[in-house]
């Protein structure tokens, strides 16, 4: 009797189709980029693209962005999850649901919806003299990137709260936090000697899935009006072919590396050595 | 003045009630088990005393300081948890040293101090390793250095060697008792372990649906159980239905054979009750002077240091707990055999 496994040619098949679909367009955009010299292939578009000033600041513009919405995602996100599967694990799933909120609304809604709610001051008439609590947000520069981030952080909720959710998961919380309280330890103590060193792993994942949406954010920063790299780059492409798509297969690369970085991480979930 | 009190401690979770009017008094430096089955309100219980859970109403005094309403990280109060809840970020050493560190201890003092514990559970090279290179009871050890480093007033164990192998569990059980005993630490110990609260308690309080059933020594406890619970829960209890032929002298009769008992019995003549008599009490084959019961043998179990026989006797069954020597030679099923036992052994129980 023939107990050979028969070749799965049709597993196969549609797995290079697949294939074909995902890196022609990829394969095509890097032949593109390479030829930015007539007749030969060279790196001119790259060298070129690198070499604009205004790359270096709206890239340096999109990281400082991505740092600021990672500390303020972290410090919004951890605390609350804490919370919640500490002592409120039924309201877990709404919690869920709300943070998934980017993928059923588009970003174009959210960043109207913060542009008419915000770009007004919000004036009360207190007895007749009028008293600002908010000015408004579109008219400043720092009020903008308040804005921005508050975009961001949105944004990145859904991965942030995955990772986090996942981290917390794997470690009992309620007997941790017990442990430390029974040694003294306040709530903000434990959280801080605890529970964030326990959940690094978990932390940094979340944290270069954030930077890799900021840095290729167009429609916030768009819209906003900012000088971020997502904007840049759409630019570049309308006057620049070549170099446009050098940073196209640069921010390609990026976003691959950060997600190297991101398995390397979380499989590599050894007790450190030392302190 | 007791040391730790707990005065009509009750606790309820919406409508139904985990723990009702629970009263105790401990001493300074002494070991109490709290024990019952699964839901009983032992670990409850034991949570209020952490102060992980208010008590719906009622008070906890440590010292005659009232720290019912304390919150758990101001009670100076240690706790060893069944899953260890080690600190996986942190190496034994600073696991140890955690309670000390957030009280302000220098750091010289708290080295000191973290040595202390590890020669005292018996792992001196252990400091610099992580919970995780360690085995469970390694783990549990050091989760006991931790609770007891920072000089709490009260240590309490919540089912600490439950997670534990049987051999294991035997050493630590020892082990926990002698570091308490030379610490001289008030400790509140929870089980459902009974021969885990009998070895080490110096009191046990045996709790049963909420309720407490017993408080006493294990002799106390065991011996003379003041519930039909404590009877069933603690140890092997043969209950045989026999009925009263004379209440003024304590006689009966169990399947048409007379019983003589040492109490005169409440109920009226004829009328039926239940007997209670530990397996261990009972002898093989016939005795002078003692109850003898005659049976076939319908079950022989061969545990090592003892053999239990079960008898059969009308439609009852007795079973009897005989040592073991290498030159018993078990009797085999089917055959018609007597116990013995004599009448201070037996006790009526209540219905």
């Amino acid at each position: 009797m023939n107990t050979d496994k028969k070749f799965p040619i049709w597993s196969w098949v549609w797995f290079g189709l697949g294939a074909l679909y995902f890196f022609l367009p990829l394969i095509a955009t890097l032949d593109f980029s390479l030829r930015a010299q007539k007749g030969t292939i060279s790196l001119l578009a790259y060298t070129r693209a690198m070499s604009d000033p205004k790359f270096v600041e709206a890239f340096s513009f999109s990281t400082i962005m991505a740092f600021v919405t990672i500390i303020v995602s972290l410090g919004l996100v951890v605390p609350t999850l804490y919370w919640v599967h500490l002592y409120l694990p039924k309201l877990r799933p709404w919690v869920e649901f709300v943070t998934l909120m980017p993928f059923v609304i588009p970003a174009i809604v959210l960043v109207f919806g913060l542009l008419r709610t915000y770009s007004a001051p919000w004036i009360i008439n207190f007895g007749g003299t009028p008293i600002t609590i908010l000015p408004s947000l579109t008219e400043s520069k720092i009020g903008t990137r308040i804005l921005l981030i508050s975009g961001y952080v949105v944004l990145s909720l859904p991965y942030i709260f995955r990772a986090v959710d996942n981290g917390l998961r794997s470690i009992d919380v309620r007997t941790l936090t017990e442990a430390g309280q029974s040694l003294g330890a306040d709530t903000l103590t434990i959280l801080r000697l605890v529970i964030f060193p326990n959940l690094r792993s978990a932390l940094l994942s979340g944290a270069l899935l954030t930077f890799a949406i900021v840095i290729g954010e167009l429609i916030f920063a768009a819209f906003l009006a900012q000088p971020a790299f997502g904007p840049y780059l759409q630019h570049l492409g309308q006057h620049r072919a070549y170099d446009s798509t050098a940073l196209t297969i640069v921010s390609f690369a990026l976003t691959w590396a950060v997600m190297g970085l991101i398995d390397f991480v979380t499989r590599s979930n050894v007790p450190q050595k030392s302190h | 003045m007791s040391y730790l009190t707990l005065n009509h401690i009750r606790k309820q979770f919406g409508t139904s009630v985990a723990v009702q009017d629970f009263n105790l008094s401990a001493e300074k430096g002494e070991f109490i088990s709290f024990l019952g089955p699964s839901g009983c309100g032992k670990t409850t219980t034991l949570r209020m005393i952490a102060g992980f859970e208010p008590p719906t109403s009622g008070e906890i005094l440590l010292q005659g300081k009232n720290i019912t309403h304390t919150p758990a990280n101001k009670r100076n109060v240690g706790m060893v948890f069944q899953a260890y809840a080690l600190f996986p970020n942190m190496t034994v050493a600073d696991n140890i040293g955690f309670g000390l560190k957030i009280a302000g201890t220098p750091k010289s003092d708290i080295q000191q101090r973290v040595n202390e514990m590890l020669e005292l559970i018996h792992l001196p090279d252990f400091g610099n390793r992580y919970p995780q290179q360690l085995s469970g009871g390694q783990q549990q050890r050091v989760a006991l250095a931790r609770a007891l480093a920072f000089r709490p007033q009260v240590l309490l164990l919540d089912e600490p060697l439950s997670a534990l192998d049987a051999k294991i569990r035997v050493d630590l059980r020892g082990e926990i008792r002698r570091i308490q005993r030379q610490l001289n630490i008030t400790t509140i110990y929870v089980t459902h372990d009974q021969e885990e609260a009998l070895s080490m308690s110096d009191r046990i309080v045996v709790m049963n649906k909420a309720i407490v059933e017993q408080i006493g020594t294990p002799f106390e406890i065991y011996n003379y159980p003041a519930t039909d619970f404590t009877a069933r829960f603690v140890g092997q209890l043969n209950q045989l239905k026999c009925v009263v032929r004379n209440a003024q002298t304590g006689e009966c009769e169990i399947s048409g054979q007379a019983i003589r008992t040492q109490t005169t019995i409440a109920k009226p003549n004829g009328s039926e009750i239940r007997l209670a008599i530990r397996p261990e009490e009972i002898y093989f084959g016939k005795k002078e002077g003692l109850n003898v019961l005659s049976g076939v043998i319908d079950e022989v179990n061969f545990l090592g240091a003892i053999v239990r026989i079960r008898l059969l006797i009308g439609n009852q069954h007795i079973t009897g707990d005989l040592f073991n020597e290498r030159t018993f030679i078990p009797p085999s099923i089917g055959t018609p055999a007597e116990f013995s036992f004599s009448p201070e052994a037996c006790w009526i129980a209540e219905k």
